[in-house]
């Protein structure tokens, strides 16, 4: 009995990192910036590029930062979600363009409505660089002092709006 | 004349070429910093490849950065500070030594020297098991008999 008690607990051991592992998602890489002061930018508007869109017009505020693209599936996917939480009037949730069409995207939101009050365009990508996106969409939770408390990677679903979004957003309100 | 003509032709011919065979690098200083780095960094879209292999949209879009930092002569702890801001560690392909990496430097040593434990130690049990048993002359005469027999058999 005693013989095979050690190679026993190894297993158990080893099936237990597995079982951990197999949780894990590889793709959910946890962002540096979280806790730190959102980057700065000031992009043109979608609706109207002669309009510039910058977070520091949203200091005092709790707001949703919501990497987009007309060409991202899961953003599709995405899109009742932000409409159901624009509708609720919680959270209000800026748009970021991320290297799309113009058109392209004027016309997506056109078909499938607009959450956000405002879009603003980044091309090239840069503004995404600067906030660690690697894959659309991603959604950043940025406090009244212009911090970043979460990010989301990937598609919000309305359990992780109800669970995590909305309580941290009234949290940070409060505060 | 003629051959004079032909021979500035000849002569003046070589460049233009050149030109147009030029790299697509507009400095192949930075270039070559640029190639060294990216094999050091991970693509995040598709994690199993570098920077300089992958070709999703992000690479490049983080290689244009790169090359950028390094044109305006960033040194290369720079731009690797500069990516591990934003996108964590996870963009090194050799993480550094941390409270959080420990296991992960430590982790494999730690295995070889409970493996290498465990093996001396079985071999060194196993050793001890092997008693020299003494063979007496009577089971002496009966082996060389046991083979003398199955000798005749074969």
């Amino acid at each position: 009995m005693n013989r095979f008690l050690l190679p026993l607990s190894i297993f158990i051991v080893v099936v237990g990192f597995l079982g951990v592992g197999l949780k894990l998602n590889p793709r959910e890489i946890p962002s540096p910036l979280v806790g730190k002061a959102a980057p700065d930018f000031s992009q043109p508007h979608l609706a109207d590029p002669e309009q510039v869109f910058a977070p520091a017009d949203l200091k005092g505020k709790v707001w949703l930062l919501n990497f987009w693209a007309s060409w991202c599936s899961g953003c599709k996917t995405e899109h009742p979600v932000l409409m159901e939480l624009a509708k609720s009037g919680e959270v209000p949730i800026y748009g970021m363009d991320y290297k799309d069409q113009r058109d392209e995207a004027l016309t997506w939101l056109r078909r499938w409505g607009n959450p956000y009050p405002v879009v603003g365009v980044d091309e090239a990508g840069r503004v995404g660089i600067n906030y660690g996106v690697y894959g659309v969409p991603e959604t950043y939770v940025i406090d009244k002092q212009g911090m970043i408390r979460y990010k989301q990677i990937g598609p919000l679903d309305s359990e992780t709006v109800a669970n995590k979004i909305i309580p941290l957003v009234k949290q940070l309100e409060s505060q | 004349m003629r051959w004079l003509v032909l021979s500035l032709m000849v002569c003046f011919s070589g460049p233009v070429w050149a030109e147009e065979a030029k790299p697509l690098a507009e400095d192949p200083v930075v270039e070559a910093r640029l190639k060294h780095l990216a094999v050091e960094l991970r693509c995040l879209v598709c994690q199993n490849q570098t920077l300089a292999d992958s070709n999703a949209p992000l690479a490049e879009d983080l290689r244009r950065e790169v090359r950028e930092m390094l044109a305006k002569n960033m040194s290369d702890q720079e731009v690797i500070d500069f990516l591990v801001a934003r996108y964590g560690d996870f963009v090194l392909y050799r993480p550094p030594l941390k409270a959080t990496t420990t296991l992960l430097w430590v982790g494999p040593f730690v295995l070889l020297t409970i493996g290498a434990t465990a093996l001396v130690v079985t071999l060194r049990r196993r050793a001890r098991k092997v008693v020299d048993v003494p063979v007496t002359d009577e089971e002496q005469r009966r082996v060389e008999q046991l083979l003398a027999e199955g000798g005749k058999r074969s």
